[in-house]
């Protein structure tokens, strides 16, 4: 379906002497692990010592053994922009990251509004990614935000959820229609919510910092009105509605306000935005140029507050590859997007390190939640689950170097960075698929 | 105005037809014994009585309309009316005169009957209130269109023997569909289980509220249904605004054989027309042996011949009259 299937043939593997964490069952505690056939045969502290006979050992020497990440927001460029990112090259860079599942965005060309696109993603995924690879299908045609998509067919040809990418719905109408038939088929609408209007030819978040810089800003409003507006018409029509990533303490508000009505709202934030502020823009920096914009510490902080009490529900890298011809440019004529498959982890392990957030609710927000939001039964270590585990070793310092990433865009803002927390292995469907060979750079 | 005729029994006491939201049992009864004798009547080479020998009936239609024109035209004329058929498209209509003023126009040529279809709900029953002759609704917006709703279950009558009891599954765009509104009606009043079928976007508000049950899948809907009736989507309505595309709507919502089996064995297959063959309906089940389309057109006629006929009973004559250069001329109500 996705590109890897669990499989039988292989040697077992156990996995000894680790910290085994899963959010879903809430377990933190040393134990072990057995993957037979691609799935998780067993776990728990009785295998903590002891694998069976028979199988390969590995020594994870007291490091995490969690479930791989699920990233529901990644832009692969293909088809149409192959030369910024493959799914093959965007599946190394996940499995690199610790990430075992992606969720490719529909803004390709051709856009990803037809059934035979999706069978194309899943093909390509099958044949050349060495990760799962999910299709987030387009809402509307061409995503003109006009006239909608066959979410039913769609949806059946295994569209994990549906989208309108980088641009909202302006239109009332649309948007209350796309609801209402998405209900009817359970399809679960994930919108960015920006008003075209109010941000137009903004290239960073509206304040302080835009004004001295002389940068035309993008307000909070434009973020919060589309997203109030499309409260009101979830409150209407009864879709199932996902916020994709929103910025700021209003949006969280506003979020928290429909979840307490027992609407079916959800919503996620980037990585970008937990972990960086509008000051990191510093001298034109264009690869903190995203979309929406970084904002300020205060909204940073917010961020992480509604993580810790589960307002926010999930975390995306937002993954936007972008080549040095469109990142290269004024602050203003730059291509927003940052690449972030292989920093999602240590980045996010930051806040673990800082103490803003615990291990544990960190990693629901890139397992448990997205496959429950998007309807996997990946995401969870549990005997007869799919084997998709990370090792990860949270105390390893390394410092990031754009040319070393897997990639093929090397925009990332976390260029140069500290980082504290790696991951050591990968496996997908119980192949390992990444592993780290110690200090790769000089 | 209407005075009743005093030497035959009256089975609908009012001078129109304008909806079905009022119809009594009895009164739906009447009408669709008098329309079995009718379609009997249709069937014979001498097809023609003279019941309504001397009224005018004009058929006003602001709406084409091929089948329900020609359906009211025969009804009328094999009662021995006159009747004149109003091309809204060469009428004053089109050079700005409002609707009022058209009713008052053509009130003053002093029609018996007027049937009337208009794209505005509402309107007709508007135009009713400014003539002073009867008027047949003959389809108004998504509001009503009593003679389709009539035939429909002289057609189920015939087909099942009953209507009492029965499951009616109606599916397709209900949002704009006057059929469906009419039918829920009429069924309901004569004691069947109406369900509705559609994807929300074809739903009105509060469907719920209609007097049907809702479904948004159709395989679970039709399970069991004696009858399943096929409402038409106009193709500006499946491109993306209410539903996709005309290919996804016939994989949910099209009557294929593998949904029909869903339905009762007997279950018999219904479309007001005009159908979109491969959009709402696969062309084999729209020639069906269970498909009863053909009779609705006939019993279409039949139906109409009886309002009309009911009608009739209600218009007053010339021997209850004063005498004409007596009386006054129409009252204009503004």
């Amino acid at each position: 379906m996705n590109g890897r299937e669990p499989h039988s043939g292989k040697k077992p593997l156990a996995f000894i002497n680790a910290r085994l964490i899963d959010p879903d069952s809430k377990r933190d505690e040393p134990g072990g692990l057995l993957v037979r056939d691609g799935l998780i045969a067993d776990l728990g502290p009785h295998l903590r010592r002891n694998a069976p006979p028979g199988v390969e050992v590995v020594d994870c020497k007291g490091h995490v053994l969690c479930p791989g990440l699920i990233d529901a927001q990644v832009f692969a460029g293909e088809p149409g922009a192959e030369h910024r990112e493959t799914l093959k090259t965007a599946s190394h860079a996940a499995a690199a990251g610790g990430v075992t599942t992606i969720v490719v965005m529909p803004d390709t060309n051709p856009v990803i509004d037809q059934v035979a696109l999706v069978d194309f993603i899943q093909r390509r995924a099958r044949d050349n990614a060495s990760v799962h690879v999910h299709t987030m299908a387009a809402l509307t045609k061409g995503l003109l935000g006009e006239e909608m998509t066959e979410i039913g067919l769609l949806k059946r040809a295994g569209a994990v959820a549906f989208s309108n990418g980088k641009s909202s719905i302006a239109n009332t109408r649309v948007m209350k229609n796309v609801l209402l038939y998405s209900k009817d088929f359970g399809a679960l609408v994930v919108h960015h919510t920006e008003d075209p209007y109010l941000s137009a030819n903004g290239a960073m978040n509206s304040g302080e910092v835009a004004s001295r810089l002389g940068l035309p800003g993008v307000s909070k409003t434009a973020e919060t009105i589309v997203l109030e507006r499309d409260v009101r018409l979830v409150e209407m029509t009864g879709g199932r509605y996902h916020a994709a990533t929103i910025t700021c303490a209003e949006s969280l508000d506003v979020v928290r306000g429909a979840k307490k009505r027992k609407l079916p709202v959800t919503c996620g934030v980037s990585i970008n935005h937990l972990t960086l502020n509008e000051n990191d823009i510093g001298p034109y920096r264009t690869f903190f140029k995203v979309r929406p914009p970084l904002r300020r510490e205060e909204d940073r902080v917010a961020m992480i507050r509604g993580i810790a009490s589960g307002d926010i529900d999930i975390i995306v890298s937002s993954h936007d590859p972008q080549d040095a011809d469109v990142k290269r440019r004024p602050f203003a004529e730059a291509a927003d997007g940052a690449v972030g498959l292989e920093t999602l982890l240590p980045a996010a392990l930051r806040l673990h390190h800082s103490g803003e957030l615990s291990l544990m609710v960190l990693l629901k927000a890139m397992t448990s939640n997205p496959a429950k939001l998007l309807g996997l039964h990946s995401g969870r270590l549990a005997k007869g689950a799919i084997a998709d585990i990370i090792l990860v070793d949270l105390g390893e310092p390394w410092v990031v170097n754009k040319d070393s990433l897997r990639s093929r865009s090397k925009n990332s803002p976390f260029d140069e960075a500290k980082m504290q927390g790696r991951v050591l292995r990968t496996l997908v469907a119980g192949d390992t698929v990444y592993q780290y060979a110690g200090v790769e750079r000089t | 105005m209407a005075i009743q005729s005093s030497n035959a029994p009256n089975p609908y006491p009012h001078r129109h037809l304008l909806t079905c939201e009022r119809l009594t049992e009895g009164e739906i009864n009447a009408i669709l014994d008098i329309a079995d004798n009718a379609a009997d009547q249709s069937r014979r080479f001498d097809k023609k009585r003279d019941l309504l020998r001397g009224r005018t009936l004009i058929n006003l239609f602001f709406e084409s309309s091929t089948r329900t024109q020609s359906s009211f035209e025969l009804a009328a004329k094999r009662l021995g009316a006159d009747v004149m058929n109003m091309n809204v498209s060469t009428s004053s209509v089109t050079k700005g005169e409002t609707l009022i003023d058209t009713a008052i126009t053509l009130n003053a040529m002093r029609p018996d009957i007027i049937v009337v279809r208009h794209h505005a709900a509402g309107a007709v029953e508007l135009l009713s209130q400014k003539v002073d002759c009867s008027v047949i609704n003959a389809g108004d917006g998504a509001h009503q269109h009593p003679t389709q709703a009539l035939l429909d279950a002289l057609t189920i009558r015939r087909a099942k023997g009953r209507i009492a009891g029965l499951i009616v599954a109606i599916c397709g765009d209900i949002l704009h569909s006057r059929v469906a509104r009419s039918n829920i009606d009429v069924l309901n009043r004569l004691g069947a289980q109406v369900r509705i079928i559609a994807p929300s976007t074809l739903l009105p508000a509060a469907p719920e509220r209609l007097g049907a049950q809702v479904f948004t899948d159709m395989w679970k809907g039709i399970e069991g249904a004696d009858v399943v009736m096929m409402l038409r989507l106009q193709r500006e309505r499946m491109e993306g605004s209410y539903v996709p595309s005309s290919r996804e709507f016939f994989h949910f919502f099209g009557l294929d054989h593998e949904k029909l089996a869903r339905a009762k064995p007997d279950a018999v297959i219904m479309h007001p027309g005009p159908m979109n063959r491969g959009v709402e309906i696969a062309s084999t089940i729209a020639d069906h042996s269970r498909s009863v389309i053909r009779e609705q057109v006939e019993m279409g006629v039949a139906v109409r011949m009886a309002v009309l006929e009911v009608l009739a009973r209600n218009l007053p004559r010339d021997d209850d009259a004063m005498p004409d250069e007596q009386k006054p001329a129409p009252a204009v109500k503004r």
